[in-house]
Protein backbone atom coordinates (compact mmCIF):
# COMPACT_ATOMS: atom_id res chain seq x y z
CA UNK A 1 0.00 0.00 0.00
CA UNK A 2 2.98 2.67 1.13
CA UNK A 3 4.28 1.63 -2.24
CA UNK A 4 1.65 2.34 -3.90
CA UNK A 5 0.82 6.01 -2.38
CA UNK A 6 4.27 6.83 -2.95
CA UNK A 7 4.05 6.28 -6.79
CA UNK A 8 0.59 7.94 -6.41
CA UNK A 9 2.70 11.09 -4.89
CA UNK A 10 5.05 10.63 -7.31
CA UNK A 11 2.36 10.52 -10.34
CA UNK A 12 1.09 13.47 -9.27
CA UNK A 13 4.17 15.73 -8.87
CA UNK A 14 4.80 14.36 -12.50
CA UNK A 15 1.24 15.91 -13.55
CA UNK A 16 2.13 19.22 -11.57
CA UNK A 17 5.37 19.72 -13.77
CA UNK A 18 4.18 18.85 -17.24
CA UNK A 19 3.41 21.03 -19.65
CA UNK A 20 -0.60 22.79 -19.58
CA UNK A 21 -1.40 23.81 -23.24
CA UNK A 22 -4.43 25.66 -24.34
CA UNK A 23 -4.65 25.79 -27.49
CA UNK A 24 -7.18 28.55 -28.86
CA UNK A 25 -9.56 26.99 -31.91
CA UNK A 26 -11.19 29.28 -33.86
CA UNK A 27 -14.44 28.11 -35.85
CA UNK A 28 -14.44 29.25 -39.35
CA UNK A 29 -16.00 29.45 -43.02
CA UNK A 30 -14.55 26.25 -44.74
CA UNK A 31 -11.76 27.99 -47.27
CA UNK A 32 -13.98 27.16 -50.47
CA UNK A 33 -16.89 29.02 -48.84
CA UNK A 34 -18.68 31.28 -50.98
CA UNK A 35 -18.98 33.86 -48.69
CA UNK A 36 -22.42 36.15 -48.03
CA UNK A 37 -24.44 38.20 -45.63
CA UNK A 38 -28.19 38.90 -44.86
CA UNK A 39 -29.62 41.32 -43.02
CA UNK A 40 -29.37 43.92 -45.31
CA UNK A 41 -25.69 43.40 -45.80
CA UNK A 42 -24.91 43.70 -41.89
CA UNK A 43 -24.62 39.41 -40.92
CA UNK A 44 -22.52 37.07 -42.03
CA UNK A 45 -24.52 34.28 -43.60
CA UNK A 46 -24.25 30.98 -42.59
CA UNK A 47 -26.51 28.94 -44.80
CA UNK A 48 -24.77 26.02 -46.28
CA UNK A 49 -21.35 27.15 -44.87
CA UNK A 50 -19.05 24.01 -44.15
CA UNK A 51 -17.34 25.25 -40.50
CA UNK A 52 -13.92 24.11 -39.87
CA UNK A 53 -10.87 24.67 -36.97
CA UNK A 54 -9.71 27.82 -38.53
CA UNK A 55 -6.22 26.43 -40.37
CA UNK A 56 -3.37 28.36 -38.35
CA UNK A 57 -4.77 26.88 -35.01
CA UNK A 58 -4.75 23.21 -36.84
CA UNK A 59 -1.08 23.84 -37.48
CA UNK A 60 -1.09 24.73 -33.51
CA UNK A 61 -3.06 22.14 -32.24
CA UNK A 62 -0.55 19.61 -34.62
CA UNK A 63 2.50 20.95 -32.78
CA UNK A 64 0.78 20.63 -29.04
CA UNK A 65 -0.32 17.13 -29.75
CA UNK A 66 3.87 16.72 -30.40
CA UNK A 67 4.46 18.30 -27.28
CA UNK A 68 2.07 15.58 -25.64
CA UNK A 69 3.42 12.52 -26.98
CA UNK A 70 6.92 13.19 -27.36
CA UNK A 71 7.25 15.39 -23.83
CA UNK A 72 4.28 15.12 -22.11
CA UNK A 73 1.80 17.55 -21.91
CA UNK A 74 -1.92 18.38 -21.40
CA UNK A 75 -3.55 20.23 -24.51
CA UNK A 76 -7.05 21.75 -23.56
CA UNK A 77 -8.34 23.71 -26.60
CA UNK A 78 -10.80 26.41 -26.08
CA UNK A 79 -13.43 28.12 -28.18
CA UNK A 80 -15.44 31.27 -27.70
CA UNK A 81 -18.47 30.79 -29.28
CA UNK A 82 -22.24 29.68 -29.28
CA UNK A 83 -23.25 25.85 -29.57
CA UNK A 84 -23.05 25.84 -32.99
CA UNK A 85 -19.36 25.64 -32.56
CA UNK A 86 -19.25 21.98 -30.37
CA UNK A 87 -18.57 19.74 -33.46
CA UNK A 88 -15.13 22.16 -34.24
CA UNK A 89 -13.97 21.34 -30.60
CA UNK A 90 -15.17 17.63 -30.72
CA UNK A 91 -13.15 17.42 -34.13
CA UNK A 92 -10.04 18.74 -32.27
CA UNK A 93 -10.97 16.55 -29.64
CA UNK A 94 -10.75 13.92 -31.85
CA UNK A 95 -7.55 14.68 -33.07
CA UNK A 96 -6.12 14.00 -29.83
CA UNK A 97 -6.60 17.19 -27.22
CA UNK A 98 -7.74 15.68 -23.94
CA UNK A 99 -10.85 18.44 -23.31
CA UNK A 100 -12.48 21.00 -23.90
CA UNK A 101 -14.10 24.58 -22.90
CA UNK A 102 -16.50 26.59 -24.80
CA UNK A 103 -17.31 30.04 -23.73
CA UNK A 104 -20.88 30.40 -24.11
CA UNK A 105 -20.93 33.69 -25.95
CA UNK A 106 -21.12 35.37 -29.23
CA UNK A 107 -17.92 35.93 -30.44
CA UNK A 108 -18.15 39.69 -31.42
CA UNK A 109 -14.78 41.37 -31.58
CA UNK A 110 -11.05 40.12 -31.22
CA UNK A 111 -10.58 42.44 -28.17
CA UNK A 112 -13.75 40.78 -25.82
CA UNK A 113 -12.95 37.31 -27.42
CA UNK A 114 -9.00 37.65 -26.43
CA UNK A 115 -10.88 39.08 -22.47
CA UNK A 116 -12.88 35.62 -22.76
CA UNK A 117 -9.72 33.56 -23.32
CA UNK A 118 -7.21 35.45 -21.10
CA UNK A 119 -9.70 34.72 -18.11
CA UNK A 120 -9.86 30.54 -19.07
CA UNK A 121 -5.33 31.14 -19.26
CA UNK A 122 -5.49 32.77 -15.78
CA UNK A 123 -7.84 30.13 -14.20
CA UNK A 124 -6.55 27.28 -15.54
CA UNK A 125 -2.81 28.24 -14.83
CA UNK A 126 -1.81 27.29 -18.90
CA UNK A 127 1.69 27.74 -19.55
CA UNK A 128 1.38 27.69 -23.06
CA UNK A 129 -1.13 29.11 -25.06
CA UNK A 130 -1.18 28.59 -28.81
CA UNK A 131 -3.10 30.54 -30.65
CA UNK A 132 -3.15 31.24 -34.76
CA UNK A 133 -1.59 34.05 -36.56
CA UNK A 134 -5.24 35.03 -37.65
CA UNK A 135 -8.58 33.45 -38.01
CA UNK A 136 -9.37 32.93 -41.86
CA UNK A 137 -13.35 34.78 -41.44
CA UNK A 138 -12.30 38.19 -39.86
CA UNK A 139 -8.70 38.15 -40.43
CA UNK A 140 -7.95 40.17 -36.92
CA UNK A 141 -4.72 39.25 -36.39
CA UNK A 142 -5.08 40.03 -32.74
CA UNK A 143 -6.64 37.96 -30.09
CA UNK A 144 -2.98 35.92 -29.28
CA UNK A 145 -1.24 39.16 -28.85
CA UNK A 146 -4.09 40.27 -26.83
CA UNK A 147 -4.02 37.20 -24.45
CA UNK A 148 -0.59 37.50 -23.80
CA UNK A 149 -0.74 41.56 -23.16
CA UNK A 150 -3.70 40.52 -20.50
CA UNK A 151 -1.93 37.55 -19.15
CA UNK A 152 1.81 39.48 -19.12
CA UNK A 153 3.24 36.54 -20.53
CA UNK A 154 5.29 36.30 -23.62
CA UNK A 155 4.47 36.50 -26.75
CA UNK A 156 5.55 35.46 -30.30
CA UNK A 157 3.55 36.46 -33.34
CA UNK A 158 4.09 34.28 -37.01
CA UNK A 159 5.48 31.52 -34.66
CA UNK A 160 7.00 28.64 -37.62
CA UNK A 161 8.80 26.64 -34.90
CA UNK A 162 8.89 26.53 -31.49
CA UNK A 163 10.82 23.93 -28.92
CA UNK A 164 10.14 23.99 -25.38
CA UNK A 165 12.91 22.52 -22.93
CA UNK A 166 11.87 22.95 -18.74
CA UNK A 167 10.42 26.59 -18.95
CA UNK A 168 12.82 27.69 -21.86
CA UNK A 169 11.62 28.29 -24.84
CA UNK A 170 12.95 28.91 -28.77
CA UNK A 171 11.30 29.41 -31.60
CA UNK A 172 11.49 30.71 -35.05
CA UNK A 173 9.10 33.94 -35.98
CA UNK A 174 8.40 34.59 -40.37
CA UNK A 175 9.64 38.03 -40.30
CA UNK A 176 9.05 40.03 -43.50
CA UNK A 177 11.58 38.71 -46.26
CA UNK A 178 12.78 35.90 -43.79
CA UNK A 179 13.33 34.59 -39.95
CA UNK A 180 14.20 35.43 -36.72
CA UNK A 181 15.21 32.68 -34.10
CA UNK A 182 14.24 33.34 -30.28
CA UNK A 183 14.63 32.90 -26.93
CA UNK A 184 12.47 33.03 -24.09
CA UNK A 185 10.88 31.49 -21.63
CA UNK A 186 7.08 29.82 -20.16
CA UNK A 187 4.51 31.27 -19.95
CA UNK A 188 3.94 31.83 -23.59
CA UNK A 189 1.78 32.87 -26.05
CA UNK A 190 2.13 32.08 -29.20
CA UNK A 191 0.02 33.40 -33.16
CA UNK A 192 0.84 30.11 -35.32
CA UNK A 193 0.94 29.01 -38.65
CA UNK A 194 2.00 26.83 -40.97
CA UNK A 195 5.79 25.99 -40.40
CA UNK A 196 5.19 24.98 -36.75
CA UNK A 197 4.07 21.69 -38.47
CA UNK A 198 4.29 20.36 -41.88
CA UNK A 199 0.89 20.48 -44.06
CA UNK A 200 1.45 16.53 -44.09
CA UNK A 201 1.89 16.25 -40.03
CA UNK A 202 -1.75 17.82 -40.01
CA UNK A 203 -4.05 14.68 -38.80
CA UNK A 204 -7.51 13.29 -40.27
CA UNK A 205 -9.38 12.28 -37.20
CA UNK A 206 -9.80 8.36 -37.11
CA UNK A 207 -12.99 6.32 -36.38
CA UNK A 208 -11.10 6.08 -32.62
CA UNK A 209 -10.54 8.92 -32.26
CA UNK A 210 -14.00 10.14 -33.01
CA UNK A 211 -15.66 7.55 -30.59
CA UNK A 212 -12.67 8.37 -27.62
CA UNK A 213 -13.64 12.20 -28.62
CA UNK A 214 -17.36 11.73 -27.42
CA UNK A 215 -16.32 10.38 -24.12
CA UNK A 216 -14.14 13.27 -23.28
CA UNK A 217 -14.80 16.52 -21.52
CA UNK A 218 -16.66 19.58 -23.09
CA UNK A 219 -17.38 21.82 -20.38
CA UNK A 220 -19.06 25.37 -20.83
CA UNK A 221 -18.18 28.22 -18.69
CA UNK A 222 -20.22 30.93 -18.70
CA UNK A 223 -18.23 34.89 -19.94
CA UNK A 224 -17.28 37.33 -17.93
CA UNK A 225 -18.62 41.33 -18.35
CA UNK A 226 -16.59 41.86 -21.42
CA UNK A 227 -17.53 44.60 -23.44
CA UNK A 228 -17.24 44.76 -27.62
CA UNK A 229 -14.40 47.24 -28.05
CA UNK A 230 -15.29 47.26 -32.22
CA UNK A 231 -18.63 46.52 -33.83
CA UNK A 232 -19.14 45.28 -37.49
CA UNK A 233 -21.97 47.39 -38.59
CA UNK A 234 -21.54 46.72 -42.37
CA UNK A 235 -20.18 44.36 -45.05
CA UNK A 236 -19.69 44.73 -48.67
CA UNK A 237 -18.34 42.45 -51.61
CA UNK A 238 -15.74 43.54 -54.03
CA UNK A 239 -17.18 44.78 -57.05
CA UNK A 240 -17.73 42.66 -60.14
CA UNK A 241 -14.65 41.90 -62.36
CA UNK A 242 -13.96 43.32 -65.61
CA UNK A 243 -13.24 41.53 -68.39
CA UNK A 244 -9.79 39.89 -68.96
CA UNK A 245 -7.97 40.92 -71.98
CA UNK A 246 -6.36 38.54 -73.60
CA UNK A 247 -2.70 38.90 -75.18
CA UNK A 248 -1.63 36.49 -77.41
CA UNK A 249 1.96 34.32 -76.50
CA UNK A 250 3.52 35.72 -79.94
CA UNK A 251 2.79 39.49 -79.09
CA UNK A 252 4.26 40.08 -75.99
CA UNK A 253 5.27 43.60 -76.70
CA UNK A 254 1.67 44.10 -76.81
CA UNK A 255 1.22 43.28 -72.61
CA UNK A 256 4.26 45.38 -71.85
CA UNK A 257 2.08 47.92 -73.71
CA UNK A 258 -0.54 47.52 -71.82
CA UNK A 259 0.79 47.10 -68.62
CA UNK A 260 3.37 50.24 -69.01
CA UNK A 261 0.66 52.18 -70.52
CA UNK A 262 -3.15 50.91 -69.32
CA UNK A 263 -2.18 50.01 -65.99
CA UNK A 264 0.48 51.80 -65.24
CA UNK A 265 2.25 49.30 -63.25
CA UNK A 266 5.70 48.97 -64.82
CA UNK B 1 -4.98 65.29 -29.44
CA UNK B 2 -2.68 65.25 -32.39
CA UNK B 3 -3.08 61.69 -34.44
CA UNK B 4 0.19 59.46 -33.58
CA UNK B 5 1.83 57.34 -36.66
CA UNK B 6 4.32 54.65 -35.88
CA UNK B 7 7.08 55.04 -38.76
CA UNK B 8 8.82 52.24 -40.00
CA UNK B 9 12.39 52.20 -40.68
CA UNK B 10 15.13 49.57 -41.67
CA UNK B 11 18.60 50.57 -40.80
CA UNK B 12 18.07 53.94 -40.08
CA UNK B 13 15.98 54.38 -42.77
CA UNK B 14 12.31 55.25 -43.10
CA UNK B 15 10.38 52.37 -45.44
CA UNK B 16 8.43 53.19 -48.15
CA UNK B 17 5.17 52.23 -45.82
CA UNK B 18 5.78 55.01 -43.36
CA UNK B 19 5.07 57.40 -45.98
CA UNK B 20 1.71 55.54 -46.98
CA UNK B 21 1.14 55.25 -43.34
CA UNK B 22 1.89 58.91 -42.36
CA UNK B 23 0.04 59.84 -45.69
CA UNK B 24 -2.78 58.11 -43.64
CA UNK B 25 -2.62 59.77 -40.96
CA UNK B 26 -2.60 63.45 -42.32
CA UNK B 27 -6.34 62.35 -43.79
CA UNK B 28 -7.61 61.37 -40.31
CA UNK B 29 -5.75 64.67 -39.02
CA UNK B 30 -7.62 66.78 -41.25
CA UNK B 31 -10.74 65.10 -40.93
CA UNK B 32 -10.21 65.58 -36.93
CA UNK B 33 -8.95 69.15 -37.54
CA UNK B 34 -5.47 68.31 -35.60
CA UNK B 35 -1.96 67.50 -36.41
CA UNK B 36 0.30 64.30 -36.81
CA UNK B 37 2.80 63.41 -34.98
CA UNK B 38 5.30 60.70 -35.93
CA UNK B 39 7.13 58.32 -33.65
CA UNK B 40 10.07 56.76 -35.02
CA UNK B 41 13.14 54.56 -33.85
CA UNK B 42 16.59 55.23 -34.71
CA UNK B 43 16.03 57.42 -37.69
CA UNK B 44 18.88 58.89 -39.36
CA UNK B 45 17.25 61.77 -40.62
CA UNK B 46 13.43 62.27 -40.64
CA UNK B 47 13.03 65.37 -42.67
CA UNK B 48 11.18 63.25 -45.28
CA UNK B 49 8.21 62.81 -43.31
CA UNK B 50 7.47 66.18 -43.77
CA UNK B 51 6.48 65.53 -47.22
CA UNK B 52 3.87 63.36 -46.38
CA UNK B 53 2.09 65.70 -43.46
CA UNK B 54 3.64 64.78 -40.64
CA UNK B 55 3.83 67.69 -38.03
CA UNK B 56 6.20 66.90 -35.27
CA UNK B 57 8.19 64.10 -35.16
CA UNK B 58 9.31 61.93 -31.81
CA UNK B 59 12.71 60.55 -32.71
CA UNK B 60 13.96 58.25 -30.06
CA UNK B 61 17.54 56.82 -30.52
CA UNK B 62 18.78 54.21 -28.77
CA UNK B 63 21.08 51.34 -29.88
CA UNK B 64 18.74 49.08 -27.89
CA UNK B 65 16.29 49.23 -30.10
CA UNK B 66 18.34 48.55 -33.53
CA UNK B 67 16.37 45.12 -33.44
CA UNK B 68 12.46 45.24 -33.54
CA UNK B 69 11.18 44.17 -30.13
CA UNK B 70 7.42 43.94 -29.88
CA UNK B 71 6.81 44.76 -26.53
CA UNK B 72 9.59 47.08 -26.06
CA UNK B 73 8.61 49.01 -29.26
CA UNK B 74 4.58 48.66 -28.08
CA UNK B 75 5.26 50.10 -24.76
CA UNK B 76 7.61 53.18 -26.57
CA UNK B 77 4.33 53.60 -28.97
CA UNK B 78 2.36 53.78 -25.70
CA UNK B 79 4.39 56.69 -23.96
CA UNK B 80 4.21 58.66 -27.01
CA UNK B 81 0.67 58.40 -27.32
CA UNK B 82 0.01 59.44 -23.47
CA UNK B 83 2.55 62.51 -23.89
CA UNK B 84 0.67 63.81 -27.17
CA UNK B 85 -3.09 62.94 -25.57
CA UNK B 86 -3.57 60.90 -28.71
CA UNK B 87 -6.99 59.18 -29.93
CA UNK B 88 -5.95 58.21 -32.65
CA UNK B 89 -2.96 55.85 -33.27
CA UNK B 90 -1.99 54.98 -37.00
CA UNK B 91 0.08 51.75 -37.52
CA UNK B 92 1.12 49.61 -40.94
CA UNK B 93 0.43 45.72 -42.24
CA UNK B 94 4.17 44.59 -41.82
CA UNK B 95 4.66 41.93 -39.98
CA UNK B 96 6.57 43.82 -37.12
CA UNK B 97 3.56 46.18 -36.87
CA UNK B 98 0.82 43.28 -36.30
CA UNK B 99 2.99 41.86 -33.88
CA UNK B 100 3.21 44.90 -31.88
CA UNK B 101 -0.37 46.11 -32.37
CA UNK B 102 -2.32 43.61 -30.07
CA UNK B 103 0.09 44.65 -27.51
CA UNK B 104 -0.34 48.80 -28.06
CA UNK B 105 -3.84 48.03 -27.94
CA UNK B 106 -4.07 46.17 -24.51
CA UNK B 107 -1.40 48.85 -23.11
CA UNK B 108 -3.72 51.49 -24.57
CA UNK B 109 -7.28 49.94 -23.74
CA UNK B 110 -7.97 50.81 -27.08
CA UNK B 111 -9.96 49.11 -29.97
CA UNK B 112 -7.85 47.67 -33.01
CA UNK B 113 -8.74 47.40 -36.48
CA UNK B 114 -6.52 45.68 -39.14
CA UNK B 115 -6.11 45.38 -42.73
CA UNK B 116 -7.82 49.06 -42.97
CA UNK B 117 -8.25 50.51 -47.04
CA UNK B 118 -9.62 53.43 -46.82
CA UNK B 119 -9.94 56.65 -44.47
CA UNK B 120 -12.11 56.30 -42.29
CA UNK B 121 -15.77 56.92 -43.63
CA UNK B 122 -16.81 58.45 -40.48
CA UNK B 123 -15.01 59.47 -37.87
CA UNK B 124 -17.85 59.76 -35.09
CA UNK B 125 -18.74 57.46 -34.74
CA UNK B 126 -15.34 56.67 -35.70
CA UNK B 127 -15.74 53.62 -38.86
CA UNK B 128 -12.91 52.47 -41.17
CA UNK B 129 -13.20 50.20 -44.33
CA UNK B 130 -11.23 46.69 -43.58
CA UNK B 131 -10.83 43.67 -45.29
CA UNK B 132 -12.00 40.74 -44.28
CA UNK B 133 -12.70 36.52 -45.28
CA UNK B 134 -9.36 37.18 -46.47
CA UNK B 135 -10.55 39.71 -49.19
CA UNK B 136 -13.61 37.81 -50.49
CA UNK B 137 -15.64 40.99 -48.93
CA UNK B 138 -15.42 44.61 -46.92
CA UNK B 139 -16.40 45.08 -43.72
CA UNK B 140 -17.08 48.28 -42.09
CA UNK B 141 -15.78 48.63 -38.01
CA UNK B 142 -16.65 50.99 -35.96
CA UNK B 143 -14.52 51.43 -33.20
CA UNK B 144 -16.00 51.94 -29.70
CA UNK B 145 -12.76 52.71 -27.49
CA UNK B 146 -11.85 56.23 -26.72
CA UNK B 147 -8.23 56.13 -28.15
CA UNK B 148 -8.32 53.97 -31.12
CA UNK B 149 -5.76 51.98 -33.45
CA UNK B 150 -5.91 51.46 -36.57
CA UNK B 151 -4.06 49.45 -39.15
CA UNK B 152 -3.63 50.18 -42.60
CA UNK B 153 -2.82 47.72 -45.56
CA UNK B 154 0.26 48.16 -47.46
CA UNK B 155 -0.45 49.42 -50.94
CA UNK B 156 -4.21 50.72 -50.07
CA UNK B 157 -4.38 54.58 -49.31
CA UNK B 158 -0.83 55.34 -51.50
CA UNK B 159 1.46 58.07 -50.87
CA UNK B 160 -0.19 61.70 -50.69
CA UNK B 161 2.31 64.77 -50.67
CA UNK B 162 1.41 67.60 -48.79
CA UNK B 163 3.56 70.88 -48.33
CA UNK B 164 4.73 71.82 -44.81
CA UNK B 165 7.80 71.69 -42.49
CA UNK B 166 8.19 68.73 -39.33
CA UNK B 167 10.02 69.88 -36.13
CA UNK B 168 11.89 66.95 -34.42
CA UNK B 169 11.81 66.38 -31.45
CA UNK B 170 14.30 64.25 -29.57
CA UNK B 171 12.13 61.95 -26.87
CA UNK B 172 13.55 59.94 -24.19
CA UNK B 173 10.93 56.84 -23.00
CA UNK B 174 11.75 54.18 -20.65
CA UNK B 175 12.40 50.63 -22.14
CA UNK B 176 10.24 48.08 -20.69
CA UNK B 177 11.46 44.49 -19.72
CA UNK B 178 11.50 42.61 -23.03
CA UNK B 179 11.34 38.44 -21.79
CA UNK B 180 12.50 37.77 -25.60
CA UNK B 181 16.22 38.00 -26.54
CA UNK B 182 17.02 37.50 -30.82
CA UNK B 183 19.41 34.94 -31.01
CA UNK B 184 19.86 35.07 -34.93
CA UNK B 185 18.58 37.06 -37.78
CA UNK B 186 17.94 35.11 -41.15
CA UNK B 187 17.03 37.83 -43.95
CA UNK B 188 17.46 36.99 -47.83
CA UNK B 189 19.75 40.60 -48.27
CA UNK B 190 19.60 42.35 -51.83
CA UNK B 191 15.73 40.78 -52.61
CA UNK B 192 12.98 42.72 -51.98
CA UNK B 193 10.48 41.14 -49.44
CA UNK B 194 6.66 39.87 -50.84
CA UNK B 195 5.68 42.27 -48.08
CA UNK B 196 7.26 45.54 -49.69
CA UNK B 197 6.89 44.16 -53.14
CA UNK B 198 5.23 46.85 -55.71
CA UNK B 199 5.51 43.97 -58.29
CA UNK B 200 5.43 40.35 -57.39
CA UNK B 201 6.05 37.22 -59.53
CA UNK B 202 4.47 34.20 -58.31
CA UNK B 203 4.63 30.71 -59.87
CA UNK B 204 2.76 27.07 -59.04
CA UNK B 205 2.84 23.52 -59.73
CA UNK B 206 2.40 24.21 -63.82
CA UNK B 207 6.25 25.10 -63.59
CA UNK B 208 6.90 21.44 -63.24
CA UNK B 209 9.70 21.03 -60.39
CA UNK B 210 12.32 23.48 -58.65
CA UNK B 211 15.23 23.31 -61.59
CA UNK B 212 12.97 25.36 -63.26
CA UNK B 213 12.75 28.90 -61.09
CA UNK B 214 15.85 29.98 -62.99
CA UNK B 215 13.47 31.98 -65.20
CA UNK B 216 10.98 33.16 -62.17
CA UNK B 217 13.97 34.59 -60.58
CA UNK B 218 15.32 36.25 -63.82
CA UNK B 219 11.77 37.89 -64.64
CA UNK B 220 11.32 39.20 -60.86
CA UNK B 221 15.01 40.52 -61.32
CA UNK B 222 14.33 42.86 -64.24
CA UNK B 223 10.99 43.90 -62.56
CA UNK B 224 12.39 44.38 -59.46
CA UNK B 225 10.13 41.99 -58.03
CA UNK B 226 9.73 39.55 -55.33
CA UNK B 227 8.96 36.02 -55.95
CA UNK B 228 5.96 34.02 -54.68
CA UNK B 229 4.67 30.47 -55.30
CA UNK B 230 1.19 29.02 -54.57
CA UNK B 231 0.72 26.06 -51.41
CA UNK B 232 1.31 22.87 -53.34
CA UNK B 233 4.82 24.07 -54.91
CA UNK B 234 6.07 25.36 -50.64
CA UNK B 235 4.65 22.22 -49.54
CA UNK B 236 6.48 19.56 -51.90
CA UNK B 237 9.13 21.67 -50.44
CA UNK B 238 10.32 23.40 -54.42
CA UNK B 239 10.18 26.37 -52.43
CA UNK B 240 10.54 27.70 -49.21
CA UNK B 241 7.54 28.68 -47.04
CA UNK B 242 7.97 31.84 -46.75
CA UNK B 243 7.09 32.32 -50.83
CA UNK B 244 3.46 30.68 -50.32
CA UNK B 245 1.13 33.53 -50.78
CA UNK B 246 -3.03 33.03 -50.68
CA UNK B 247 -5.31 32.39 -47.68
CA UNK B 248 -3.27 30.60 -45.69
CA UNK B 249 -0.04 31.59 -46.46
CA UNK B 250 1.12 34.99 -46.94
CA UNK B 251 -1.29 38.11 -48.12
CA UNK B 252 -0.12 39.96 -51.06
CA UNK B 253 -1.45 43.51 -51.84
CA UNK B 254 0.84 44.53 -54.69
CA UNK B 255 0.40 46.86 -57.98
CA UNK B 256 1.10 43.90 -60.26
CA UNK B 257 0.81 40.36 -59.62
CA UNK B 258 2.17 38.09 -62.58
CA UNK B 259 0.62 34.49 -61.95
CA UNK B 260 2.68 31.54 -63.64
CA UNK B 261 1.19 28.00 -63.78
CA UNK B 262 -1.32 28.70 -61.17
CA UNK B 263 -4.55 27.49 -61.61
CA UNK B 264 -6.35 29.93 -59.49
CA UNK B 265 -8.40 28.10 -56.71
CA UNK B 266 -10.01 29.93 -54.45
CA UNK B 267 -7.87 29.70 -51.04
CA UNK B 268 -4.89 30.90 -54.06
CA UNK B 269 -7.24 33.80 -55.41
CA UNK B 270 -8.70 35.14 -52.03
CA UNK B 271 -4.86 36.02 -50.95
CA UNK B 272 -3.33 37.83 -53.57
CA UNK B 273 -7.10 39.29 -54.62
CA UNK B 274 -5.96 43.06 -53.02
CA UNK B 275 -3.42 43.18 -56.15
CA UNK B 276 -4.11 45.96 -58.38
CA UNK B 277 -3.66 44.41 -61.60
CA UNK B 278 -3.34 40.92 -62.30
CA UNK B 279 -1.60 38.75 -64.80
CA UNK B 280 -2.04 35.18 -65.49
CA UNK B 281 0.15 32.91 -68.10
CA UNK B 282 -1.40 29.28 -68.26
CA UNK B 283 -1.72 26.78 -71.18
CA UNK B 284 -5.20 25.52 -69.49
CA UNK B 285 -7.79 28.77 -70.89
CA UNK B 286 -10.61 27.25 -68.56
CA UNK B 287 -8.08 27.85 -65.65
CA UNK B 288 -9.65 30.17 -62.67
CA UNK B 289 -7.16 32.62 -62.50
CA UNK B 290 -8.56 33.98 -66.16
CA UNK B 291 -11.83 34.85 -64.39
CA UNK B 292 -9.82 36.86 -61.86
CA UNK B 293 -6.87 38.01 -63.53
CA UNK B 294 -6.99 41.55 -65.98
CA UNK B 295 -4.44 40.50 -68.67
CA UNK B 296 -4.18 36.87 -69.75
CA UNK B 297 -1.60 34.82 -72.02
CA UNK B 298 -2.80 31.54 -73.11
CA UNK B 299 0.66 30.14 -73.24
CA UNK B 300 3.22 27.66 -72.34
CA UNK B 301 5.59 28.77 -69.63
CA UNK B 302 8.57 27.52 -70.53
CA UNK B 303 8.10 29.68 -73.91
CA UNK B 304 6.17 32.90 -72.95
CA UNK B 305 8.45 33.32 -69.75
CA UNK B 306 12.15 33.49 -71.29
CA UNK B 307 10.47 35.46 -74.23
CA UNK B 308 8.81 38.61 -71.70
CA UNK B 309 11.89 38.31 -69.71
CA UNK B 310 14.01 39.46 -72.87
CA UNK B 311 11.39 42.20 -74.44
CA UNK B 312 11.34 43.40 -70.45
CA UNK B 313 15.09 44.04 -70.91
CA UNK B 314 14.80 45.61 -74.01
CA UNK B 315 12.05 47.82 -72.97
CA UNK B 316 13.89 48.63 -69.63
CA UNK B 317 17.20 49.55 -71.79
CA UNK B 318 14.83 51.96 -73.82
CA UNK B 319 13.29 53.97 -70.33
C1 LIG C 1 -7.52 24.63 -46.40
C2 LIG C 1 -6.83 24.96 -47.68
C3 LIG C 1 -6.05 26.10 -47.74
C4 LIG C 1 -5.35 26.42 -48.91
N1 LIG C 1 -4.60 27.57 -48.94
C5 LIG C 1 -3.93 27.88 -50.07
C6 LIG C 1 -3.11 29.04 -50.15
O1 LIG C 1 -2.98 29.79 -49.19
N2 LIG C 1 -2.44 29.30 -51.29
C7 LIG C 1 -2.53 28.48 -52.38
O2 LIG C 1 -1.89 28.79 -53.39
N3 LIG C 1 -3.28 27.39 -52.34
C8 LIG C 1 -3.97 27.05 -51.21
N4 LIG C 1 -4.69 25.90 -51.18
C9 LIG C 1 -4.57 24.95 -52.30
C10 LIG C 1 -5.43 25.29 -53.47
O3 LIG C 1 -6.71 24.69 -53.30
C11 LIG C 1 -4.81 24.73 -54.77
O4 LIG C 1 -4.62 23.35 -54.63
C12 LIG C 1 -3.47 25.35 -55.13
O5 LIG C 1 -3.53 26.76 -55.09
C13 LIG C 1 -3.07 24.91 -56.50
O6 LIG C 1 -1.76 25.31 -56.77
P1 LIG C 1 -1.26 25.51 -58.28
O7 LIG C 1 -2.15 26.46 -58.93
O8 LIG C 1 0.18 25.79 -58.20
O9 LIG C 1 -1.40 24.04 -58.85
P2 LIG C 1 -2.45 23.41 -59.83
O10 LIG C 1 -3.83 23.62 -59.37
O11 LIG C 1 -1.97 22.04 -60.07
O12 LIG C 1 -2.31 24.26 -61.14
C14 LIG C 1 -1.22 24.23 -61.97
C15 LIG C 1 -1.56 25.09 -63.16
O13 LIG C 1 -0.44 25.16 -64.02
C16 LIG C 1 -0.89 25.14 -65.35
N5 LIG C 1 0.21 24.67 -66.18
C17 LIG C 1 0.70 23.41 -66.31
N6 LIG C 1 1.75 23.40 -67.15
C18 LIG C 1 1.94 24.66 -67.56
C19 LIG C 1 2.87 25.29 -68.41
N7 LIG C 1 3.83 24.60 -69.02
N8 LIG C 1 2.75 26.60 -68.63
C20 LIG C 1 1.79 27.33 -68.02
N9 LIG C 1 0.89 26.79 -67.17
C21 LIG C 1 0.97 25.47 -66.95
C22 LIG C 1 -2.08 24.22 -65.34
O14 LIG C 1 -2.92 24.50 -66.44
C23 LIG C 1 -2.72 24.56 -64.01
O15 LIG C 1 -3.69 25.58 -64.15
C24 LIG C 1 -5.43 25.57 -50.03
C25 LIG C 1 -6.24 24.45 -49.98
C26 LIG C 1 -6.93 24.13 -48.83
C27 LIG C 1 -7.80 22.91 -48.81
Amino acid sequence: MLVISITDKILICFKLLIMKILVCISHVPDTTSKINFSDNNTKFDTNGVQFVINPNDEFGLTRAMWFKEKQGATVTVVNVGGPETEPTLRKALAIGADAAIRVNTVATDGFSVAKQLANVVKDGGYDLVIAGRESIDYNGGMVPGMIAGLTSANFINNCIGLEIEGTSVKAIREIDGGKETLSTSLPLVIGGQKGLVEESDLRIPNMRGIMMARQKALNVLEPIDANAETTSTKFEKPAPKGAIKLVSPDNLDELINLLHNEAKVI
Amino acid sequence: MSVLVYTESEQGKFKKVAFEVASYAKAVANQLGTTVTAIAMNVNDTSQLAMYGVDKVLNVTNTQLDNFNAKIYANIIKQAAEKESTKVVIIGSSANSKYLAPLLAVELNAGYASNVIEAPSNISPFTVKRTAFTNKAFEFTQINTDVKIVGVSNNSFGLVESSGSATAEAFSPSLSESGINIESVDKVTGKVSIADAEIVVSAGRGLKGPENWGMIEELASVLGAATACSKPVSDLGWRPHGEHVGQTGKPVAANLYIAIGISGAIQHLAGINASKVKVVINTDSEAPFFKAADYGVIGDAFEVVPRLVEKLKAFKAQQ
